[in-house]
């Protein structure tokens, strides 16, 4: 069917709505720009064409109540896939979000299930600043009754999109822009079932290990390829979902490894790396070879200006650096030179995988 | 005239199990078993009575704070309310939603929230529904003058007229957000009613003075809204009789003028039922006090019930935070 030997992310996603909506007749996407000349980043390309406006529906700029329209047909017999191109508009949803479709099944006494999936798009680079970028993905997993998946990679966003339809809850599902362009071949796509709450060891270490969820994950996975070739054994486990969490995996690989550094593109106070170093140490205290360490956002929004972007950003560099320093190894006796990135403020040229 | 009779009685019947209903949290309120704010319709039960009889059982509804009236207009199950307000596992929310957080899907009513505006949009999701299931089903949508000023409105208004959905926007306007007058809260010179008109939907307002008149001209709104599958909003001018919340006058508080009170406590809708039945159409005083004292004791059975029933146990409350 497709004859292209390679895929990007935001294919992916679109190839994942046309399987969603041509296997349930019950599913319809709602979004600004669904519709329009660019697609959400050609995530709903040809969807209009082939499914019609029934289905695909354009929606006025009104994100309080489009959410709330979408909670009205989950509850109603729909299974709405909500697009929104940017996180931070999507607060303005915050009273039909937490208020009506994290709390709708519990509060109505379990009698009717919100199954709705809500795209949220995070900005990063070209300027984006204090409020195109923000990575609120914590404050999201603070409410009960939301589930939050954060995917990384281009292999495996589509089986994500879809076990994120087909559950019966709100499932809040973040996409960072810079994640839609990561190119893969073909062959890598994940042909397997993938169940929301499961995160995946992505690569093998007993010197510590590394918990990160979508770009962090790229990022880290960068620092991790690095710094086995100098032979330091990072453990990476890709989250893909911080809501429920899969505390087990990140039990495991630190029961192994004695030493846990969290990646976390939020900024630091009550970020969600801040819950999983919660949970860590009390559940595994005796485990730990040291205090375990945390990469954030500073606790400062974001500044537009591309001159400091490069600075204010933690990048793959901090992150092998960070892990030789919980090491105790000499950062004087490597070179970072190839994990640099070419400009700070848009992805690397060769930001393809497999990584 | 005649054939209007059934319907009147029937509006008549609906308004007094309302009032019963809402009299009896009253008086039995300060006893301290129902632990949850009460937001109650007494003056108010007019609109929900009209409404409610040009409603089908299919039609849903959505409502807000005050939505006792509106759960009870649309046929919803009266034990499961009030065990629901006791805090009861047998309520409509197995006690997690209290006054507020009305349901029974049995007869569409698809529940009530307590933050003001927020189920509106869930009315026009119903609605889109509908549509979409080419039924000829109405999402009805119960909002106050306050909500009115919830950028929810207009956003839900809005979507209703770009997408042409078969919503019915019901607002009591009862002039005051909890004490607030409207006059501080919108313009003195703009009509609500007009204001969402000019939103591209067909608006009304129906006066509630004349009991026989509102019913008429509700009924005639409403068959139009199921024919032509539009939205339309219809304002109604009412007045609650006791405080925002709770089971008291407040009237000494002096946010609301004597005169206005007085005037709206004389035009008590089941009085102008009654006496437009008897006088009109040859009901007897004695057929209505049947009436009512069937509704008493329909209540009466209700309360005794949610009494007796169990409260939660912390297991069953710590379920149901997501669907299977």
């Amino acid at each position: 069917m497709h004859g292209k030997k390679t895929t990007d992310f935001a294919e992916q996603i679109n190839e994942g709505l046309d399987e969603i909506l041509s296997s349930d007749p019950k599913t319809l996407i709602m979004g600004l720009g669904v519709t329009d000349p660019k697609r959400v980043f050609g995530t709903t390309l040809g969807l209009i064409e082939k499914y019609g406006s029934s289905r695909v529906i354009e929606t006025p700029t009104s994100e309080n109540a489009v959410t709330g329209i979408g909670v009205g047909l989950a509850i109603t017999g729909y299974r709405p896939i909500m697009i929104h191109q940017r996180l931070d508009f999507f607060l303005l949803a915050m009273d039909q979000l937490v208020n009506s479709a994290a709390k709708w099944h519990y509060m109505f006494g379990g009698q009717q299930s919100v199954p709705i999936t809500i795209r949220l798009i995070t900005g990063r680079g070209w300027g984006q600043g204090p409020t195109h970028s923000q990575n609120l993905h914590s404050w999201l997993t603070h409410i009960p009754g939301l589930k939050v998946v954060m995917p990384a990679f281009a292999s495996d966003v589509k089986k994500l999109l879809i076990a994120s339809v087909n559950d019966p809850n709100p499932v809040i599902f973040i996409e960072d822009r810079w994640c839609h362009v990561q190119r893969i071949d073909r062959n890598l796509i994940k042909s397997e079932h993938l169940e929301i709450g499961k995160a995946e060891v992505i690569e093998i270490g007993d010197d510590l290990t590394i918990v990160s969820a979508g770009f962090s994950t790229i990022q880290s996975l960068r620092a991790v390829k690095f710094l086995k070739k100098h032979e330091v054994n990072v453990e990476l486990v890709d989250l893909k979902t911080l809501k429920p969490l899969d505390i087990d995996s990140i039990l495991t690989s630190v029961t192994k490894t004695g030493r846990l550094l969290v990646v976390d593109s939020g900024t630091e106070i009550s970020s969600f790396a801040s819950e999983i170093i919660s949970l860590v140490t009390r559940l595994a205290f005796n485990k730990l070879h040291q205090a375990p360490e945390m990469i954030t956002a500073p606790d400062v929004p974001e500044p537009t200006s591309h001159g400091v972007i490069g600075e204010f950003k933690f990048n793959s560099t901090d992150i092998a650096k960070e892990t030789l320093k919980i090491l105790n190894k000499n950062l004087e006796s490597f070179d970072f030179f190839e994990l640099r990135d070419d400009l700070p403020d848009v992805p690397n040229s060769n930001f393809s995988g497999p990584f | 005239m005649s054939k209007d009779q059934p319907m009147l009685l029937e509006c008549y019947v609906l308004a007094s199990k309302i009032r019963a209903v809402e009299e009896m949290i009253a008086s039995e309120y300060s006893k301290g078993e129902m632990r949850c704010p009460v937001h109650l319709s007494i003056g108010q039960e007019l609109v929900s009575a009209v409404v409610g009889l040009n409603q089908r059982k299919y039609d849903t509804a959505v409502s807000s704070h005050r939505a006792h009236a509106h759960y009870l207009a649309k046929g919803g199950d009266l034990k499961k309310m009030i065990a629901e307000i006791y805090g009861k596992v047998t309520g409509c929310c197995k006690g997690r939603g209290g006054s507020m957080h009305l349901i029974d899907l049995q007869v569409g009513f698809l529940g009530s929230s307590a933050i003001v505006g927020n189920s509106i949009p869930i009315g026009v999701g119903s609605g889109l529904s509908h549509k979409l299931n080419n039924s000829d089903a109405l999402s009805f949508i119960f909002l106050g003058d306050g909500a009115i000023e919830e950028g929810s409105f207009y956003e839900s208004v809005n979507f209703s007229a770009v997408h042409d959905l078969p919503t019915v926007y019901i607002c009591e306007n009862n002039l005051y957000s909890v004490y607030t007058r409207l006059n501080q809260r919108q313009p003195l010179e703009r009509d609500i009613y007009k204001m969402v008109e000019s939103l591209g939907i067909i608006a009304v307002k129906i006066e509630t003075r004349n009991v026989f008149e509102c019913l008429k001209s509700t009924t005639k709104l409403i068959n139009m809204a199921r024919t032509t599958k539009k939205p339309i909003f219809i304002e109604y001018d009412t007045y609650r009789w006791l405080e925002h919340c709770g089971p008291n006058q407040d009237d000494h508080l002096g946010y609301r003028p004597q005169s206005e009170i007085f005037k709206w406590k004389e035009q008590d809708p089941l009085l102008s039922l009654k006496e437009i039945l008897i006088s009109n159409f040859g009901v007897s005083n004695a057929e209505l006090k049947v009436i009512q004292q069937e509704m008493a004791n329909e209540v009466l059975a209700a309360f005794i019930q949610a009494k007796k029933d169990e409260f939660p146990t912390l297991d069953q409350s710590m379920s149901d935070v997501y669907a299977r």
